[in-house]
């Protein structure tokens, strides 16, 4: 149910959610907690993203009824979310939920930073497709404090997420963050740790070799999806969602499962590497296997 | 009169996006099956640039977007001259 109620944990008030990383993902997630009544503080790099970021949660808000979601007031929406340049500005937050490119370099800086600056009891969400839980939480000071959660784009639209407790994650840990997932309107799909978890080990196979049949010249990519579409009866085909997800995290998904797997089933095909240096990132570019009407 | 009317701009954006469909004024493109709502929200983003307007929150409903002529009609209705022009 979405409603405007804070999380309270154990009695302890839940007040503010860090949301790290204003990408599409980001944006998702900081939207889908303002509007079910939680206080968010937006991160980001610099504070170009951040407005751009405000701007794109503030058309997603207004659009909410026409794409089948409740009927939201921007203004109110708005209110819930400050933004801040850097981690630190994390600091107060109870929970941060970070979700930077998934390279983990970056994520690594991030979680260094973070657990300087946060509170030893502030919970750590990894929104992530693929990296390892259990490597994020021995970047940190806190491993039984460091959860996963792989989001579904568009965040708010979709009802579930996979949950993804590491080898230290504790129990606290996990309840506090389903109960937050449940405020958020989200049903928690539990999955043990494991590079790509249920998804993306299916997923991002699929979405590549999907490419590479656009790239062998074998399909063009309205084909690959036709079959998707009318013979699997899915609502998506793979290149459509490529472009959804970003064509630049797809290959990064896939680089992921190929390093950590050390498997040649995942080589990510060249097109995605040509598509991502192109700046052909899919619909948040106005480009990507489709072309995108933009504003 | 050499310049489109809005309801021919608006059908020539979709037909572009959709090139395998075959598609008139009044096809409800949602019906088609293959149209999904993020579609609508691209619609929004074209019909308010394309005519300069700003559709407001109680007219953003899939009903005037279902069709190049609901969409024609919610431009007349909020910029009279833009759609007769």
């Amino acid at each position: 149910m979405r409603g405007k109620v804070h999380h309270e944990p154990n009695g302890a008030h839940m007040s503010l959610i860090g949301v790290i990383g204003a990408g599409v993902m980001g944006v998702g997630v900081a939207q889908n907690l303002a509007q079910t009544g939680h206080d968010v503080v937006l991160v980001d790099r610099d504070e170009k993203i951040l407005g751009d970021a405000l701007a794109t949660i503030a058309r997603n808000t207004r659009m909410s009824r026409l794409m089948g979601g409740p009927a939201l007031d921007v203004d109110e929406v708005l209110a819930r979310i400050t933004t801040a340049v850097g981690a630190e500005g994390a600091a107060k937050c109870d929970l941060v939920i970070e979700n930077v490119t998934e390279d983990w370099d970056t994520k690594r800086q991030v979680y260094e930073t973070l657990d300087a600056v946060c509170g030893p009891d502030t919970v750590f969400v990894v929104n992530t497709s693929a990296i390892p839980i259990t490597k994020v939480g021995s970047a940190t000071t806190r491993p039984d404090k460091v959860v996963g959660v792989h989001f579904m784009n568009p965040v708010p639209a979709k009802p579930a997420v996979e949950l993804i407790p590491g080898v230290h994650t504790s129990e606290e840990t996990v309840r506090r963050t389903r109960d937050l997932l449940s405020a958020m309107g989200k049903k928690s799909v539990e999955v043990k740790d494991s590079c790509g978890f249920i998804s993306n080990r299916v997923l991002m196979l699929t979405v590549n070799e999907a490419a590479y049949l656009v790239h062998e010249g074998v399909a063009d990519a309205e084909s690959v999806d036709e079959v998707f579409r009318s013979c699997f009866g899915h609502p998506m085909g793979p290149l459509e969602t490529a472009d959804l997800i970003g064509v630049d995290t797809i290959l990064y998904s896939v680089e992921v499962l190929y390093e950590h797997y050390a498997d040649s089933k995942y080589r990510p095909c060249p097109l995605l590497k040509q598509m991502t240096d192109a700046g052909l990132h899919g619909r948040k570019s106005g480009r990507g296997f489709y072309t995108y009407a933009t504003n | 009169m050499s310049h489109p009317t809005a309801q021919e701009q608006i059908l020539d954006f979709v037909r572009g996006r959709y090139p395998q469909a075959e598609i008139d004024a009044a096809q409800d493109i949602f019906a088609l099956g293959f149209v999904n709502s993020l579609f609508a929200m691209e619609l929004v983003m074209y019909v308010e640039k394309t005519f300069d307007v700003t559709i407001p929150n109680e007219e953003l409903q899939i009903d005037n977007f279902r069709s190049a002529t609901a969409m024609a009609g919610l431009v007349a209705r909020l910029s009279p001259t833009v759609a007769a022009a």
